[in-house]
């Protein structure tokens, strides 16, 4: 039985993928499994696994060049199998690299330049390549993905999950057209296997993952003016100057302290400890808009801006207001070094509540950075400068640093931006207050 | 308990009733010198005198009109629809008058009466003789609409219809007339008006009918039972007033709901039914509730397609594995 390679979705926003390299060759065996290609999606460099065992007996597209996900790059079959059926150019937009043309057809049979491919089976799934197998993810998938999200089930039955404390997504329903009723959701909860996700202990370590305000006149009233003004995302910028000598001696202090470890934290890690403490105080910086709601959420999952070759990404620090600086540290180097080697799987870069870009290191004094949404907030920090200030009624200089606030309107006013900087400025200059 | 028919269990709650209450009195087309068209006031003349059963002319809107001026003057007339086919040429006087006098009088004008007869297809009778004429009745306001399904509940009904200060719609069925049943010996025997009664315990569906219907969704329930499906049976008995903590109770107990009845589906008693469910009880069904009526066309005469037209068993049979999705 002949599989056809797909040019898989392997990031949630992937259109197309650019063939980097086959890691085999035609005419090597292949198991089920088997890591066939690296793949250069629109963020990162990912695996393509073999979805079918036997003999990789065509390939299509060369290193360098594109398709478009769901089109055939190639195919494996049996070493004797019968592939004309299948074999020609591949469908969709896959085009070869200049420098490496097409190879001949198969079987020396030209095929006729009209013979296009059955429709492309984009896979329904689009699980990172090198992550567990299959079945795994398919046994995670939500049920109602194959609806487009919508969940069919009987009111009996919603009422009835919800007081068991049974995630309905995950229950098949075996109602008419698989409508969900309430037979399933008792078995479902007997059986244990739609207890609502267990999201690793690092993404939620401290109850509900966020909480849902609805919107009030007043701000569905600012949100739809702004939104007519500046939009869709209608900024303003709020830009506090901080005094920054005492995160100076904090540093060397800690650094002193992990000296026997070999290990350093920087002033942008405890920049983010920092940023991390003062959203915990000021949640509804730490939220999102959404139609008739507004989305605050519990947990800080801070994003941090890294610069890479061609662009940027923002990996994120999962629940960063539950971990101390050392470790912050350390997964900012571990993070940041992987996304410029584009070796981030998507889920170590989606899922931020709010944004860090810091460009201090690059001579920036003060900078204004744009929203990532559904984010509210990121905060553009520029370089620590020695600056001439009046202290107490004295000329002296001080060690100086501008941090400028990107407010989405429609979920923070002025006055909260406003206050969530006083309290982060407040930290800084007196970094004992982040552990208040 | 006496064994005896629909019929005669009528027949004792008008005597019992006339009886007790010397401003009760019948009147309708051959209710006296003939004992009525089907037989339910045998005997009453000879017992009471044509003073309290009285032979009416053929004439629906004027023999209605005169008892609804008696009402007003404080008398309790029970009249007597050959069918309630032919009532739809007094309905001016029972819609207009009987169910408005009350409140229109400010209370002036109580309006104790009885319009009584069958409803509903027989045999064969076609179009203009086979219809169930309950919602015409209910849909209006101020008028009380009573279905007894069993001997013992026309008696204990009626007598509570005639003690009733408001009009009440009180309906038969020809097919009912000779069904048998058990009768309470107890001339004070009374059903409140509003109470409905569950004539099959189950717990897998509810079967929720009126009237003549009982009966169908008695053989349905029996058949269901031969799969191991049981079927609450919910009589509602009147359709106004409504027992909606009757109805509320069966379909928290299975979640699936089956309404039949003997009229058309549009605008019928189970529309009102379906609407008032989905209301009061949204998050304990488990499948959309669904109808078995007569099909939407007036009744045909030949045997084969009124046969078809008629809700049967094995309709209600099908709708409830709808409904289970089994």
């Amino acid at each position: 039985m002949a599989t056809k390679v797909h040019m898989e979705a392997l990031s949630p926003t992937m259109e197309e993928g650019q063939l980097v390299q086959w890691l085999k060759a035609e005419g090597d065996d292949i198991a089920n499994g088997d890591i066939l290609a690296e793949i250069e999606t629109d963020k990162a460099t990912m695996e393509l696994v073999a979805r079918g065992e036997g003999v990789l007996r065509k390939i299509f597209l060369t290193a360098g060049g594109t398709a478009e996900v769901g089109s055939v790059i190639g195919v494996i079959a049996g070493a004797d199998e019968d592939i004309s059926g299948i074999a020609g150019v591949s469908g969709g937009g896959a085009t070869a690299a200049p420098t490496a043309p097409p190879e001949a057809p198969a079987e020396g049979a030209p095929m006729p330049a009209a013979q296009t491919l059955p429709a492309p089976e984009a896979p329904a799934v689009s699980a990172p390549a090198t992550s567990a197998p299959a079945t795994t993810a398919a046994a995670t998938l939500p049920v109602s993905a194959a609806n487009g999200g919508r969940v069919k089930a009987s009111p009996l039955a919603r009422r009835l999950a919800e007081e068991m404390g049974v995630d309905i997504a995950r229950v098949p329903g075996s109602g008419p057209g698989g409508r969900v009723v309430k037979r399933d959701v008792e078995a479902a909860k007997a059986s244990g296997v739609a207890a609502p996700v267990d999201t690793p202990a690092t993404w939620a370590s401290d109850g509900a993952e966020y909480e849902d305000i609805p919107t009030s006149q007043m701000r569905k009233a600012i949100a739809k003016r702004l939104v007519t003004s500046i939009g869709p995302v209608p900024t303003f910028y709020l830009t506090v100057d901080v005094d920054m000598a005492r995160v100076i001696e904090a540093r060397k202090s800690i650094n002193a302290m992990l000296e026997k470890d070999g290990m350093r934290v920087s002033i942008n890690d405890i920049l983010l400890k920092a940023i991390a403490a003062a959203l915990r105080q000021h949640p509804n910086c730490n939220a999102q808009w959404h139609d008739g709601f507004v989305r605050r959420f519990n947990a800080v999952h801070l994003g941090v801006a890294v610069a890479i070759e061609d662009g940027l990404i923002t990996p994120v620090i999962k629940n960063a207001h539950a971990k101390g600086i050392a470790q912050i540290s350390a997964e900012v180097r571990e993070l940041a070094g992987r996304a410029r080697e584009k070796k981030l799987m998507p889920d170590e870069y989606t899922g931020s509540t709010f944004t860090v870009s810091n460009l201090g290191m690059l001579g920036i004094h003060e900078f204004t950075a744009i929203i990532n949404p559904p984010e509210s907030g990121i905060l553009a920090v520029g370089g620590i400068v020695e600056t001439p200030v009046v202290v107490d009624g004295e000329v002296t200089v001080r060690p100086r640093m501008r941090i400028t606030m990107s407010c989405d309107h429609r979920v923070i006013d002025g006055a909260q931006g406003a206050r969530f900087l006083q309290t982060l400025q407040g930290m800084l200059e007196e970094p004992t207050a982040i552990l208040l | 308990m006496a064994v005896m028919t629909y019929r005669e269990a009528l027949n004792e709650a008008l005597r019992e009733e006339i009886q007790r209450d010397p401003d009760v009195f019948l009147m309708g087309e051959e209710v006296a010198e003939y004992d009525g068209a089907y037989k339910v006031s045998k005997g009453l003349l000879e017992e009471f005198g044509d003073k309290r059963v009285v032979d009416s002319p053929i004439s629906e809107l004027g023999f209605t009109g005169l008892c609804v001026g008696a009402s007003m003057a404080g008398l309790r007339p029970v009249v007597e629809f050959m069918t309630f086919n032919f009532a739809f040429l007094a309905i001016d006087q029972v819609i207009n008058n009987a169910t408005k006098m009350y409140y229109m009088s400010d209370g002036q004008f109580p309006m104790p009466i009885v319009f009584r007869g069958p409803t509903g297809a027989a045999l064969q009778l076609s179009a203009q003789h086979s219809q169930a004429c309950e919602t015409y009745y209910s849909h209006a306001p101020g008028c009380k609409v009573v279905t007894p399904a069993t001997p013992a509940d026309a008696k204990g009904l009626l007598k509570a219809s005639i003690r009733d200060n408001d009009p009440v719609a009180f309906m038969e069925g020809e097919l009912l007339y000779n069904v048998k049943g058990e009768v309470p010996e107890d001339d004070d025997y009374v059903i409140p008006l509003g109470v409905a009664d569950l004539k099959n315990e189950g717990s897998d569906v509810s079967i929720i009918t009126h009237g003549k219907m009982v009966h169908v969704a008695l053989q349905a329930a029996s058949k269901l039972d031969k799969d191991n499906i049981s079927a609450d049976v919910l009589d509602l008995r009147t359709i106004r007033p409504l027992d909606m903590d009757a109805i509320l109770e069966t379909v928290k107990k299975t979640n699936r709901v089956v309404y039949l009845e003997e009229g058309w589906p549009y605008a019928g008693t189970g529309a009102q039914i379906v609407a008032m469910i989905q209301e009061e009880a949204f998050d304990y069904l488990d499948a959309p509730i669904l109808r078995v009526t007569q099909a939407d066309v007036p009744m045909p005469y030949a045997k084969s397609l009124e046969i078809l037209a008629k809700p049967s068993a094995d309709r209600v049979v099908e709708a409830c594995r709808n409904v289970l999705y089994r």
